[in-house]
């Protein structure tokens, strides 16, 4: 855990990656990845909760006594979830009637709190900062990856609405891959969560088995 | 160790007031903004089953309530003309594959179907969620239909010996909507007295 920026971003995007690695967070990867646009709104209303509540802690740890700091860091991280819960629905309102239900859940997510456990707890202010932000970047392609496949497979589109999501300006990412009413259904349904997450979890581990590197059982990773 | 705890409780307080101004704060920024956006939401289901020339009022702001059978309260906004009131919407529910349908129904002062749509449900994607029109038209066609015709017993979906189509994998859905619409045009010719009145 050097003070290494280059290390923190690549653990945070690929090697220690949230999701394919540490799998942490695995309720919102399952539940928000019907499609590619709910994944990346997830995944980034969870990158914003990981970078503030990891610069806040790291920035307030002198304050927090050892005994009382999880309650602390959970009250931080729930705080943060509020206040963009509260900020989506006022500012970004056709978002948050597709995200509305789940914004409260990244409370519970444990990806937050394993970062401040882990590492906002013990590093300065910025590596911090940036350690939740790339963590919450890796989280967020891993749910758009992950949404894309089940959204062609079930869906037939792909980032099918995602100009309500990021504005007019981005239609063009909307788009039908197979004809309609072709999908398989089940791919977007609860069973795909676990099917293309299996699936996406394979591909990670046949890259690292070419890239020669050591092979670490699934959430066995150090955090 | 008594001074420890003492500590720890201070930490604790100390975050929990600290954060919860910053949270007070949000909610005193916000708060205005998301009841306008509610409203907006209100009155964008209202336009799709209140058709905007029948009335010159805003249906969102004319709001009566009036008890149903069960003795709950129902929420009937009213679209008026000149004085008459010549559209009515509320919210009907349906119980659906996955919980409640909930769905506005607009009807005129004859007891007219001016539109149903949707407006929350958890219905599996790709058989149940053809109740939304930017899916399938079936959501449609209750348009123009009444509590007349068809007949009452006609007021439900093939399978039970109606007329409404179901979906090819999904009859618990649209048998859902239909019972649901069947049941706010039953609603209106009950209280059809005390819904056109003008006060």
């Amino acid at each position: 855990m050097a003070n290494n920026y280059r290390q923190i971003v690549k653990d945070g995007l690929w090697e220690n990656n949230g999701v394919l690695c540490q799998m942490l967070g695995m309720c919102p990867t399952m539940a928000m990845t019907t499609s590619a646009t709910n994944g990346l709104g997830m995944g980034l209303a969870t990158a914003f909760v990981m970078a503030t509540s990891n610069l806040l802690i790291a920035a307030l740890r002198g304050f927090i006594t050892q005994e009382v700091r999880i309650p602390v860091y959970i009250l931080i991280i729930a705080s943060m979830v509020t206040l963009v819960d509260l900020s989506i629905n006022a500012y970004m309102h056709e978002l948050y009637k597709v995200l509305g239900l789940f914004i409260p859940l990244i409370v519970s997510n444990c990806l937050p709190l394993g970062r401040a456990e882990v590492f906002a707890s013990r590093e300065p202010v910025l590596p911090s900062f940036l350690d939740g932000l790339f963590m919450g970047i890796g989280f967020t392609l891993s749910l758009t990856a992950i949404g894309a496949c089940r959204e062609i497979v079930g869906s037939g589109t792909l980032f099918a609405d995602a100009s309500l999501l990021l504005g007019h300006s981005f239609k063009f990412l909307e788009t039908r891959v197979l004809p309609a009413d072709t999908g398989i259904l089940m791919a977007v349904l609860p069973p795909g969560g676990f099917l293309f997450t299996g699936l996406l979890l394979v591909g990670k581990r046949i890259l690292d088995i070419r890239a020669g590197k050591p092979i670490v059982l699934a959430g066995a990773h150090s955090v | 160790m008594k001074s420890r705890t003492m500590i720890h409780a201070v930490v604790l307080g100390t975050f929990c007031l600290g954060f919860g101004i910053v949270l007070a704060g949000t909610d005193l920024l916000t708060n205005d903004e998301i009841k306008l956006r509610a409203v907006e939401d209100l009155q964008a289901s209202l336009v799709q089953v209140i058709p905007p020339v029948i009335h010159d009022n805003n249906p969102a702001k004319d709001v009566i309530t009036v008890k149903d059978e069960a003795g709950k309260d129902v929420t009937v906004y009213r679209a008026t003309r000149g004085g008459k009131v010549t559209g009515i919407a509320y919210e009907i529910i349906g119980n659906g594959y996955a919980g409640e349908i909930h769905l506005i129904l607009g009807v005129d002062a004859e007891g007219k179907i001016l539109g149903v749509r949707a407006t929350e449900h958890h219905e599996t994607p790709g058989l149940g969620d053809k109740i939304n029109p930017a899916k399938t038209d079936w959501i449609l066609r209750f348009t123009g239909l009444s509590l007349g015709a068809p007949p009452v017993e006609k007021w439900k979906v093939k399978k039970d010996g109606g007329q409404f189509d179901q979906f090819s994998g999904a009859t618990i859905t649209p048998r859902g909507v239909v019972g649901a619409v069947r049941g706010g045009l039953q609603f209106f010719a009950a209280h059809k007295a005390q819904l056109l009145e003008i006060n």
